[in-house]
């Protein structure tokens, strides 16, 4: 890997593509941000098909291979299919998970369909186009990465002249709207740039995985924050990472494709984030859960010694521990968690019960009635 | 037409039909999204029956890609149990990742996997007749309709045996649930009856438009009809028209015929989404103008009840208290005419005795917050038959 990273700095071309599976990576996290806490995480999906279309299309028009053009054409269908989506989900009584699959599938039917017929046309050199369905990270030249750079700026330069706004919106909408903003223009304008970043990214990840990058580092990042801001900036060096690791490990080897590999190094953040994440992850809420039952089943124990210590008038006499084998909750180790923390004493094969354990348990039973 | 023409548009509509049935269930349980999960992530499964079995169509790897199809759905389910992502943010992290190991898996064995990426996306509908069954030598027809016909059959079966469960389950889970009645058993069925469908028909139409043929016939039949037999008949319909259809357009236009399929049941969509008879696009626009209207109406009749004076009730005066563009004003002017609310007498209106009933009335409804009351109240006084 280090050999990898020294190799990068002298080769051109691997340089190049870095950069730009990086740079893409970072604004797609960003901007992916906004669609995961909008609820809108498959939209990103649904819009990455439904800009093939475009490209065929502007492909069957002018007849460039100028990414740029192409770009255009992906961005206008990917737009007019968001805006049906939002026009089915809002007039009909359809849903939006139907909606979404419906524009996917018939809109990126309709993109192979142009895509098949183009391939059969005897003057079309075509062979520009596959790319964009699984995409190519290998095709980026400087000028793409020079728009994606361009892209990214001005993004971000909308991002933080309309933060207050897009902040508020995320969070309340209703509300946005009652105090004046003009809610409909922030909406448009994130639709927008969200769409604008999945259109850049079909070269090099294509339209089937794009929306994998949209979602996994967002995705991750919230894992680790509670705060949009932090989120944002997280879910962009998550997404850069991805873009780097996923380009050196796919250049490492023969025949694997660069898209694919990033979607899975980001899914293995995404995994790694929700698994060791401090305050929310799985495992911590593992222990907590563990430790908690373990807890539970002390009390238990200790009730079942207090009832029993409660009927003689001494509570510290000594009890054989025998007496305690119907009960479940009592193993060789919580006694001696017990008698641990202070609440019985074991001598031999006897336990009793110690002034604190039996003030313990009696409150315990206490505050439980109390809670009732 | 030749011989591979029909069977090619049998094995499309056979297709079809198999998908639309669950694609209705899917489609009403707002779980469309699922057959896009599914249909990405029984690559990987896909793949490692074909390195196991080296035949498209063997019953291993069916079984096999529709336990992955399975797996998906368990585990999209775990992840958004544990609340730390939102359900349609489970649904677009789990695919990607089994479609990506999917597609590392046919990169890395190229040479050994005769699997072709395109097909993967759009099947391969058009070589389909050349893979036959035979039997003691005699040929006895392309071997994917075999397996979708038995696919499909078994579905119907499945189908009229578990209608009941089936619909109470979609409708109420808790009424399911107190019948004795499993959701999660019919729901896994359902996942299950999906996960194989896909995988039968992967191999046709490829992965992304199975979920067309999923999802498209189910909603434009939704936007026909509430009643959930009708619904399945009308998919079924949808279904074979746009596959057949569907077949003549790419042979037309000589390209993809999965994509041709798909291309025309957007077509119907947009048709039916445009032009259906009460929830279409068209009529709902109309009916929010109409309410528009009405609710206009109302407030005008309310305004002049409350208006004793001839200076508040004058013509050109409504228009600029009430504040309404010409053309609104003139609507809710003649409409009010036409069902002798008001009377216009030197320019100065006034309630008929039916105008005054009709405002007393929606007053009363208004004021006791029964404002539901007032549609059926607009029937009785002939509002918009002029």
């Amino acid at each position: 890997m280090t050999e990898y990273f020294t190799y990068l700095w002298s080769d051109y071309t691997l340089r190049t593509i870095t950069l730009g599976t990086a740079v893409l990576g970072a604004i797609c996290g960003m901007l992916g941000s906004f669609a995961v806490l909008r609820k809108e995480s498959l939209l990103g999906d649904a819009i990455s098909h439904a800009a093939l279309p475009g490209i065929a299309l502007a492909f069957i028009i002018t007849g460039a291979k100028d990414s740029g053009i192409l770009l255009l054409g992906a961005l206008v269908s990917g737009l007019i299919g968001t805006y049906w989506i939002r026009g089915i989900t809002s007039k009909t009584h359809l849903k939006s998970d139907t909606a979404l699959g419906l524009i996917l599938s018939t809109f990126f039917g309709f993109g192979m369909l142009l895509l098949t017929f183009i391939q059969k046309q005897p003057n079309a050199n075509q062979a520009g186009l596959d790319k964009y369905l699984f995409g190519q990270a290998a095709t980026l030249v400087e000028s793409d990465v020079r728009l994606l750079i361009i892209v990214t700026a001005i993004s971000l330069f909308i991002l933080l002249l309309f933060w207050k706004e897009f902040k508020i919106m995320l969070f309340d909408a209703d509300y946005t709207k009652t105090i004046g903003f003009n809610t409909k223009f922030i909406d448009i304008t994130v639709t927008f740039l969200i769409v604008l970043a999945i259109v850049l990214g079909l070269q090099t990840v294509g339209v089937v995985l794009m929306s994998a990058i949209l979602l996994a580092p967002a995705a991750a990042a919230r894992q680790w924050t509670n705060k949009l801001d932090v989120m944002i900036v997280l879910a962009g060096i998550f997404g850069a990472l991805s873009g780097v690791f996923g380009t050196a490990i796919s250049a490492s080897q023969n025949n694997l494709p660069t898209g694919p590999v990033i979607v899975l190094v980001a899914s293995v953040v995404v995994a790694f984030s929700l698994i060791f994440s401090p305050s929310r992850g799985l495992l911590l809420r593992e222990i907590r859960f563990h430790k908690n039952r373990k807890d539970l089943e002390l009390m238990k124990a200790l009730q079942l010694m207090h009832d029993i210590a409660k009927t003689h008038e001494d509570i510290s006499h000594p009890h054989a521990i025998r007496i305690l084998n119907d009960f479940q909750g009592y193993t060789k180790s919580s006694l001696k968690k017990l008698e641990h923390r202070g609440w019985i004493e074991i001598e031999g094969s006897n336990w009793a019960m110690t002034e604190k354990g039996f003030k313990t348990a009696a409150e315990m039973y206490n505050q439980q009635s109390e809670d009732d | 037409m030749t011989n591979p023409q029909i069977e090619i548009q049998l094995i499309a509509a056979v297709v079809a039909m198999a998908c639309a049935i669950p694609g209705v269930f899917l489609v009403l349980r707002k779980m469309a999204l699922i057959s896009d999960a599914i249909s990405h992530s029984i690559l990987p499964g896909i793949v490692i029956g074909f390195f196991i079995t080296q035949d498209l169509n063997s019953p291993l790897l069916i079984l096999l890609a529709a336990f992955t199809g399975v797996i998906t759905v368990v585990l999209v389910e775990y992840l958004q149990k544990t609340g730390l992502v939102k359900e349609d943010t489970a649904i677009g992290l789990v695919f990607p990742m089994l479609f990506s190991i999917g597609v590392i898996l046919i990169a890395k064995n190229a040479s050994d996997v005769h699997l072709d990426i395109d097909a993967v996306l759009l099947g391969e509908l058009a070589f389909a007749p050349f893979d036959r069954v035979e039997i003691g030598g005699a040929d006895m027809g392309p071997k994917s309709l075999w397996v979708m016909g038995s696919i499909l059959l078994s579905i119907i079966m499945l189908l009229l045996l578990f209608f009941k469960e089936l619909k109470v389950s979609t409708f109420d889970a808790g009424l399911a649930a107190s019948m004795g009645i499993s959701p999660v058993l019919i729901h896994y069925g359902l996942m299950s009856v999906s996960s194989i469908t896909i995988v039968g028909a992967f191999d046709a139409v490829g992965a992304i438009l199975v979920i067309a043929l999923m999802i498209a016939p189910a909603a434009t039949a939704y936007l026909l009809t509430t009643d959930l037999k009708k619904m399945i008949v009308l998919s079924l319909f949808f279904g074979v028209l746009s596959a057949i259809a569907g077949y003549w357009f790419a042979h037309w236009l000589d390209a993809s015929i999965a994509g041709s399929i798909a291309t025309t049941l957007g077509l119907i969509f947009l048709l039916v989404y445009l032009f259906a008879p009460s929830k279409g696009l068209i009529s709902v626009l109309y009916r929010q103008e109409r309410q528009k209207i009405e609710v206009s109406l109302i407030t005008f009749l309310i305004h002049l009840s409350r208006h004793e004076e001839e200076s508040e009730r004058h013509i050109n005066h409504l228009q600029e208290h009430i504040d309404w563009h010409e053309v609104r004003a003139k609507k809710v002017l003649n409409l009010a005419l036409k069902n002798n609310l008001i009377a216009i007498d030197n320019d100065i209106i006034t309630l008929t005795e039916k105008g005054t009933m009709f405002t007393e009335k929606s007053l009363e409804y208004i004021f006791e917050n029964r404002d539901e009351k007032i549609e059926s109240m607009k029937e009785s006084f002939f509002l918009f038959r002029g």
